[in-house]
């Protein structure tokens, strides 16, 4: 199996941080992943993205036209990487900063649709960083293969010293997203 | 760093086996796409006691790494195409002088300044020469994060070796992306004693390492020892690795990305009934035209692709010689080749065949 992503957000969104977790936290589960971060001139506040592919076997194409998981966390990147989803695929959409097309979304082929209000949760939570890891929560939720866990054991080898306790802010964020995704 | 997988891209990964294999002195010029190589090395060579240093310029860089390998350290620049072709006079004369240099070239889009996106545009300059004379250097192309670091590794065993200049030719994306990746040593070799190097003359007779042989006939001396040690390299360093080729309708010739996305088309291939093999050369100079050429005996045909207009199918025609038909799809200005373009140029080429 095999299943190829594409999350997209603004640039201070989180959308690298996120998409490399993901990759670190499948290869934790001994699958292979390769990780494409976006990759051209990009500006601060502009649109951001990163592709994620993840299989049982060796990945030889690390390029995808078309995604069977697209994860938006802003309008713009819904209105540009809506076409790239493949039908009956996932999207998990911020609700809070997307909105989607009726027109699209209720068609033939139609996506499973994750509407999840992540930066609206991330500010009740008092951190609006933390939007990346609801996302990500929600998309495990829906997909699995992806533990609290693992995230957890990874945050904690990247954060320490000054910014340890930004590991259980996290932590409650990916949870969050998942109780999100299965309300 | 320890020795189990880590997530990493290609760039940091030939950082981190070039400071395993010793590598204790890195001169560099910034430049997308191998940036986190040269941040790499800022952050990595004070930590294992070498040195970095950000030179003023590509010639800088080169120059440096001509005077510290003169002195018998592990060395290593690292640029992308444009930042390659300003360093070629430095990389000639190590090449004149016979020294063990590690140069990485990280290819984007030309000519020119080009663009930034992953390309394959330079393997005429790394594999005919590029500067001035009549020189070569061991050229290796990674087609992921893992090869990187492997061959990055294994360049200084082979510059040492045979004292020459090696060249990692990889392309943007084999540096950008990143995939699991661990750290092993290469291959050991008996290197022979730098016997040569400019240690402090105290006690024994003055040596001079350069690139000048202006006496009657002493450059064609020179010449024909490095033919010699060219031709030994031919013999014993060429590598390339092949998938399915047996039994194939026809072979595939890529390296780096484009190898990558031509698994992918032979994958695909498969689906309507057609075997597509690939031969990837993983030296470049070298080239492995043996290969080439006893499955070109075969009457396999072959079918090139490059991120380039045209380039390495130019070796391969070399060794086929006529004896099998050898088509070509490439892209130039950067980006991957389409599959679509590859699977059509492979049925008809078939059918030719």
């Amino acid at each position: 199996m095999t299943e190829r992503i594409i999350i997209a957000g603004f640039g201070g969104q989180g959308v690298m941080t996120m998409g490399k977790l993901l990759a670190e936290a499948v290869m934790c589960s001994d699958r292979q992943v390769a990780f494409i971060p976006s990759y051209g001139a990009e500006v601060r506040g502009g649109t951001a993205n990163c592709s994620v592919v993840l299989s049982d076997e060796t990945i030889h194409y690390p390029f995808l036209a078309e995604a069977d998981t697209l994860i938006v966390l802003n309008q713009p990147s819904y209105d540009r990487f809506r076409s790239r989803l493949r039908p009956e695929g996932l999207l998990v959409l911020n609700s809070s900063m997307a909105a989607t097309d009726e027109r699209i979304e209720a068609g033939a082929g139609r996506a499973v649709l994750l509407r999840i209000p992540a930066t609206e949760a991330a500010n009740d939570m008092g951190n609006v960083r933390v939007a990346n890891m609801i996302m990500l929560g929600a998309y495990a939720a829906a997909r699995g293969g992806v533990t609290v866990e693992t995230v957890v054991g990874i945050l904690q080898a990247e954060l320490t010293g000054a910014r340890a306790h930004l590991v259980d802010v996290n932590r409650r964020a990916f949870l969050k997203g998942q109780a999100l995704a299965k309300a | 760093m320890s020795s189990s997988r880590i997530l990493t891209s290609g760039n940091e990964a030939a950082g981190e086996a070039a400071a395993r294999a010793g590598c204790r002195l890195y001169f560099g010029y910034p430049i997308t796409p191998q940036n986190e190589l040269t941040a790499y090395m800022a952050k990595r060579m004070p930590e294992v006691g070498g040195v970095f240093i950000q030179a003023e310029s590509e010639l800088a860089a080169i120059s440096m790494c001509y005077g510290a390998a003169a002195t018998g350290g592990r060395v290593m620049t690292s640029s992308s195409s444009p930042g390659i072709s300003l360093k070629m006079e430095g990389i000639s004369y190590a090449a004149g002088a016979e020294l063990p240099v590690v140069i990485i070239n990280v290819m984007r889009g030309g000519p020119g300044l080009g663009n930034i996106e992953p390309a394959q545009g330079d393997y005429f300059q790394a594999t005919k020469g590029g500067g001035h004379g009549d020189y070569r250097l061991i050229v290796l192309a990674p087609w992921g994060p893992q090869e990187f670091a492997d061959m990055t590794g294994e360049a200084f065993e082979l510059a040492d070796f045979y004292r020459i200049p090696v060249m990692v030719l990889a392309d943007g994306l084999v540096g950008q992306m990143m995939e699991p990746v661990v750290f092993r040593d290469p291959p050991r070799r008996e290197l022979p004693p730098k016997d040569w190097a400019l240690t402090g003359a105290e006690g024994r007779a003055a040596r001079r390492v350069v690139s000048f042989y202006i006496g009657a006939g002493v450059l064609a001396e020179h010449c024909r020892k490095l033919r010699a040690k060219y031709d030994r390299i031919e013999s014993c360093e060429t590598r390339w690795a092949e998938t399915d080729v047996t039994g194939a309708d026809l072979a595939l010739v890529a390296y780096g990305t484009s190898a990558r996305v031509c698994m992918e088309a032979a994958r695909l291939a498969r689906q309507e009934g057609m075997k597509l093999g690939l031969i990837r050369p993983q030296t470049l100079w070298p080239f492995p035209k043996a290969v080439v050429r006893r499955r070109a005996e075969e009457g396999m045909p072959m079918l090139v692709v490059e991120m380039s207009q045209g380039q390495m199918v130019e070796d391969v025609r070399l060794a086929v010689e006529g004896r099998a038909p050898v088509g070509f799809v490439g892209r130039g200005g950067g980006g991957a080749p389409a599959i679509a373009e590859i699977l059509a140029a492979a049925r008809a080429l078939r059918k030719k065949a």
